[in-house]
């Protein structure tokens, strides 16, 4: 295999969730004099480990709530972990809510150095990309246009547009493949699946698992902060799927309808039940019939046996 | 260790144009004169300070080795990149959130280039010095070359205070406002458009440890073809360092937790 891309080991993300947000002094003191300052702690991530290799396309899966962003955002240096360290070896170029980092003001030309520059590249270089950056966004003349009157689409479309303008070594999607309309869709797809077909590394979010399992070769499944599978695509996507499942028939249903699923239950295992009897009973019928046709050998043997006492009786006789 | 500070520093040098372009294009927008305003505001507050404290109130120059309107200029610009610098830097990590929250980037950049762009606005306002220096017939001299020292140690200053107060604001908003009557006092201590001639005794001190009058006194001098206060200078330039380590120091301490606040 290639070399370690990412090393995540053993990351923990703690958050204060105290219940208002207390941003002013006075609020503060009097918090800390009724000594209501603890804050409930949550562990958004704990003991993440995993390792991801050059090329691989890394499927993340979970429930809302279960950690994926948050682990995405430590990844890409927004956040830095509680506990644990992570490695990362090459230039990650995170396709997050696109577009959230714009200059409202600014004209969509002026964010293309703004947030190019945010990304790391170099002006030089992005002015040499201005033109194809306009033209993949399909924006025309509306770059010059301020962003704040802009669609949430086309802003989405030029943040694309800006943030895969190069090859990353590491691309990082949180579901952004729903972006923009049905043309750019296909278009923005069509330009991720080039990317990967040049040996780059690919964290991917969704909750769709048909697409995870059409674009990722290996997958890890997070449930409330854990680590709980990790492995090939398909086997995760699989036990994810069925987890789902279970969790779905048991918890998440009206009553009614957890009634009738249990009704149905019961009736199939009464189903089963019967068959297994009717099984047992009918191995018992064999048996009775093989016993049978025992007996009624022997009392065949029985008979010759007899006979030949008889004839013998009758030598006797004689 | 610091290699590698440096380093990255360097490597994020288009980030901090793009931030410190940004400011200013910003700042400018919408008006017809653009960044000409950064040279007729403070002609403008000149003329009518050296209006209001010569006729109004009948204070004169006399005494003083340049011209009134020169001494009230050089505080005036002096100060006021103090208060904007530092008021930008405050502000800066919660006016930059969106992007912080989304892309990695160091994040002193922030007041950096915030205290960056409007020391760039300062030091284009200092035509206006020049021009209302000649025009005042204020005599050249090699004195003048210790003006950079205060220039350079004022921008250390606003950036490590900035930093400072930038570090708070994510916690406590009330920041603001208390730093706005803080520099109102800072203000009035700093001598702008007055002498400390007419104090004595304690209050003589106040404006003495005040790094802020110290640094605009050495641009006086400078302007008035004497040497600076060579202590005065030496304190303002302690300070102004012991402030920006300071600042960084509070800052590096806090900086991961400023995303979980914003």
């Amino acid at each position: 295999m290639g070399k370690t891309m990412l090393d995540v080991s053993h990351v923990g993300m703690k958050f204060n969730l105290s219940k208002e947000k207390i941003d002013n002094i006075k609020e503060y003191i009097i918090k800390l004099l009724k000594r209501q300052l603890h804050y409930n702690e949550f562990w958004a991530l704990k003991d993440i480990t995993f390792k991801v290799e050059q090329g691989d396309r890394v499927g993340i899966l979970g429930l809302n709530g279960a950690g994926k962003s948050t682990l995405l955002k430590i990844i890409s240096g927004v956040f830095k972990p509680t506990e644990g360290k992570i490695t990362v070896n090459g230039k990650i170029v995170p396709l997050l809510e696109l577009g959230a980092g714009f200059e409202k003001q600014y004209t969509g030309g002026e964010n293309i150095y703004l947030y190019g520059t945010v990304l790391g590249y170099t002006r030089e270089f992005l002015k040499e990309k201005y033109d194809e950056i306009v033209e993949f966004s399909g924006l025309g003349e509306f770059i010059d246009v301020p962003i704040k009157n802009y669609s949430s689409g086309m802003r989405a479309r030029l943040g694309f547009s800006i943030a895969t303008i190069v090859d990353p070594e590491i691309l990082i999607l949180d579901e952004v493949l729903s972006v923009g309309d049905r043309r750019f869709k296909k278009k923005s797809l069509n330009k991720i699946k080039s990317m990967m077909a040049s040996d780059v590394t690919v964290l991917f979010v969704s909750h769709n698992t048909n697409q995870i399992r059409d674009i990722c070769n290996k997958a890890i499944l997070l449930q409330n902060g854990k680590l709980i599978a990790n492995g090939e695509v398909n086997e995760v996507c699989d036990y994810y799927e069925k987890l789902i499942d279970e969790e779905y028939d048991l918890a998440e249903l009206p009553k009614t309808a957890r009634k009738r699923i249990k009704r149905n239950k019961r009736k199939e295992q009464r189903l089963q039940e019967q068959q297994e009897i009717q099984k047992k009973l009918e191995k018992l019928e064999q048996f009775e019939k093989e016993q049978a046709e025992h007996q009624t050998e022997n009392k065949s043997e029985n008979k010759s046996e007899n006979q030949a006492e008889n004839q013998a009786d009758s030598n006797t006789e004689d | 260790m610091s290699n590698a500070y440096i380093k990255k520093f360097i490597s994020y040098r288009h980030l901090t144009f793009e931030l410190v372009k940004k400011g200013i294009k910003l700042k400018y927008r919408k008006s017809y004169l653009g960044i000409l305003w950064s040279l007729i505001e403070p002609l403008l507050t000149m003329t009518v300070l050296t209006i209001v404290f010569t006729r109004l109130l009948g204070r004169s120059a006399k005494g003083l080795e340049i011209p009134f309107a020169v001494y009230i200029l050089i505080g005036r610009l002096m100060f006021s990149f103090f208060s904007t610098g530092t008021k930008t830097a405050m502000r800066s990590i919660r006016s930059n959130s969106t992007i912080i929250k989304k892309v990695y980037a160091p994040k002193y950049l922030y007041p950096f280039s915030s205290a960056l762009y409007t020391y760039v606005i300062f030091l284009i306002s200092l035509i206006d010095l020049f021009v209302v220096s000649v025009c005042m017939g204020v005599k050249p001299s090699w004195y003048m070359l210790q003006a950079f020292i205060p220039l350079i140690l004022i921008f250390f200053l606003t950036f490590g205070i900035g930093m400072i107060l930038a570090t708070i604001d994510v916690f406590f908003r009330d920041v603001e406002y208390i730093w706005d009557v803080l520099s109102m006092l800072i203000m009035y201590t700093s001598a702008i458009f007055y002498t400390i001639r007419r104090f004595d005794g304690w209050i003589l001190y106040v404006f003495k440890f005040n790094p802020i009058y110290r640094l605009i006194e050495g641009f006086r001098d400078a302007f008035s073809g004497q040497p600076m206060h060579p202590y005065g200078m030496l304190y303002a330039g302690l300070f102004s360092l012991g402030v920006t380590l300071f600042g960084f120091f509070i800052f590096y301490k806090r900086q991961d937790d400023f995303i979980l606040h914003i």
